[in-house]
């Protein structure tokens, strides 16, 4: 059941390919504007790049969120998945999983790419693309609350980044901290650390919520 | 003597309980705080280091700390009417939110005001002010998302998971000042060691918290009866208390 909902989600998604990569153009277009606003001196540019990086790939990931649910919602099939006898938390994780697949997996593989646009070292390449493949699922785990408990609403897009942007921070800071770190030879492993922590806290909690979450919006 | 604590959790008996509790809370708030104020003002000694310039304290510190304790106080709320489903309790987490908000702005604006003659500068991103802006931003979101949700059942229940899942911020607010270590001050109150700062200004403080604390109780009975008066225009007792009026 874990593994059909992420083949359907991931099928669905590849049949509307113009999605996926809408996500992935946000996120290289937001990241080269910021040398065309703040100018092309290299050694600025170096400093701020796990940042931007980051910041860009918050708001793609959170960009995305609304596809989560919407579209089940919209054709009956979630109210189908709610009254089903698997475990609603079990199939939250799964969309969870299929939404850091479609839109998380293309920024971790795009990351080296913009980075050296910012003249990134190679290590510190590495850890920022290390940096986001542990933090990317942890965006989409948390803003699948957000996604459930703005389910159908109006303006829910906007809603959806005032309630889901404050509760990325944490990761905000600890993934771009790493690359930070890891520049000024302090070694990324402690924030690497938090990362990996935030991820499991998620894993178990996250779906359980999203799930409670789903529950009240559908009621 | 046995009390029913529960007659006091049908919204009917707690508006008439709430409209005799409010009186009470207020003067006591206009009380502390003329003689918060009065101890602030006249009677703490300047700073020796500081200045006068420290005395905003006396609302700074008071207000960061009712942002920080009404949101947990509004998470509990939120969090007993999700799990007995009881309404009043979510009433009163939906009355207590814009107070919070309102403190923790509060707390960010004076800080400001105080920054600038003590760092020289109206903002720092120190890990306290930025969790403390943070802690805006979850009232914010909390509020708008109840604002957007036209069913009240709903909204309540929304609402009180967004709080419950916010409430993990503000543990990391408190301990931020171990976690990193920047230009904001530790903690000048702490309950393990003996305060730093004289008596006067300690009592000053304590009593303008009492105020605010006050303050807070009567705003958020008088916020939650207009709640409930919203919510039960339908039912008869406020028909009733329509044709009294």
């Amino acid at each position: 059941m874990f593994l059909w909902i992420i083949q359907r989600d991931l099928l669905l998604a590849m049949r509307r390919r113009a999605d996926v990569l809408t996500t992935l153009f946000f996120f290289i277009i937001v990241v080269s504007l910021f040398p065309l606003g703040v100018g092309p001196e290299m050694n600025m540019l170096r400093i701020m790049a796990p940042g931007v990086v980051w910041v860009a790939a918050l708001l793609a990931s959170m960009l995305s969120l609304g596809r989560m649910f919407s579209g089940d919602h919209l054709d009956g099939t979630l109210e189908q998945m709610l009254i089903s006898p698997q475990s609603l938390s079990l199939l939250v994780l799964g969309k969870a999983l299929a939404h850091w697949l479609v839109t998380g997996v293309p920024l971790v593989l795009m990351a080296p790419v913009l980075g050296i646009q910012y003249d990134l070292p190679a290590d510190a390449l590495l850890v920022l693309t290390a940096s986001l493949l542990l933090g990317t699922p942890v965006l989409s785990l948390i803003g699948a609350i957000g996604a459930a408990l703005t389910l159908g609403l109006r303006g829910g897009g906007v809603l959806v980044s005032l309630l889901v942007l404050p509760l990325y921070i944490p990761i905000l800071i600890f993934g771009a901290g790493a690359v930070e770190a890891s520049t000024a030879g302090l070694g990324a492993g402690a924030h690497m650390s938090l990362l990996g922590a935030f991820l499991l806290a998620s894993l178990v909690l996250a779906p359980w919520t999203a799930a409670v979450s789903l529950r009240i919006s559908m009621e | 003597m046995a009390i029913n604590w529960f007659k006091y959790s049908s919204p009917a008996s707690f508006y008439f309980l709430a409209g005799k509790m409010i009186p009470f809370f207020s003067i006591a708030a206009v009380i502390l705080c003329l003689a918060g104020l009065y101890i602030g003002f006249f009677v703490a000694p300047t700073d020796f280091q500081q200045g006068e310039a420290y005395r905003i304290i006396f609302i700074h510190v008071p207000a960061a700390w009712m942002s920080m304790f009404l949101y947990v106080v509004m998470a509990m709320w939120s969090g007993i009417g999700l799990a007995f489903n009881t309404r009043l309790s979510s009433m009163v987490a939906t009355a207590i939110a814009p107070t919070g908000a309102m403190f923790t702005f509060l707390a960010l604006w004076t800080g400001a005001l105080w920054g600038k003659p003590m760092w020289g500068t109206w903002w720092v991103w120190d890990a306290r002010l930025t969790s403390e802006l943070i802690l805006l931003f979850l009232y914010i979101g909390f509020m708008s998302l109840q604002a957007a949700i036209d069913d009240p059942r709903r909204a309540d229940k929304a609402g009180a998971m967004i709080a419950l899942v916010g409430v993990v911020n503000v543990p990391i607010i408190y301990f931020s000042v171990k976690w990193w270590n920047t230009l904001h001050q530790g903690a000048s109150v702490s309950l393990t060691q003996s305060p730093k700062m004289a008596t006067t200004m300690l009592t000053g403080m304590l009593i303008m918290s009492l105020a605010c604390w006050m303050y807070a109780i009567a705003m958020v009975l008088i916020r939650t009866r207009a709640v409930i008066l919203e919510r039960e225009r339908h039912t008869a007792w406020v028909g009733e208390l329509q044709g009294a009026a």
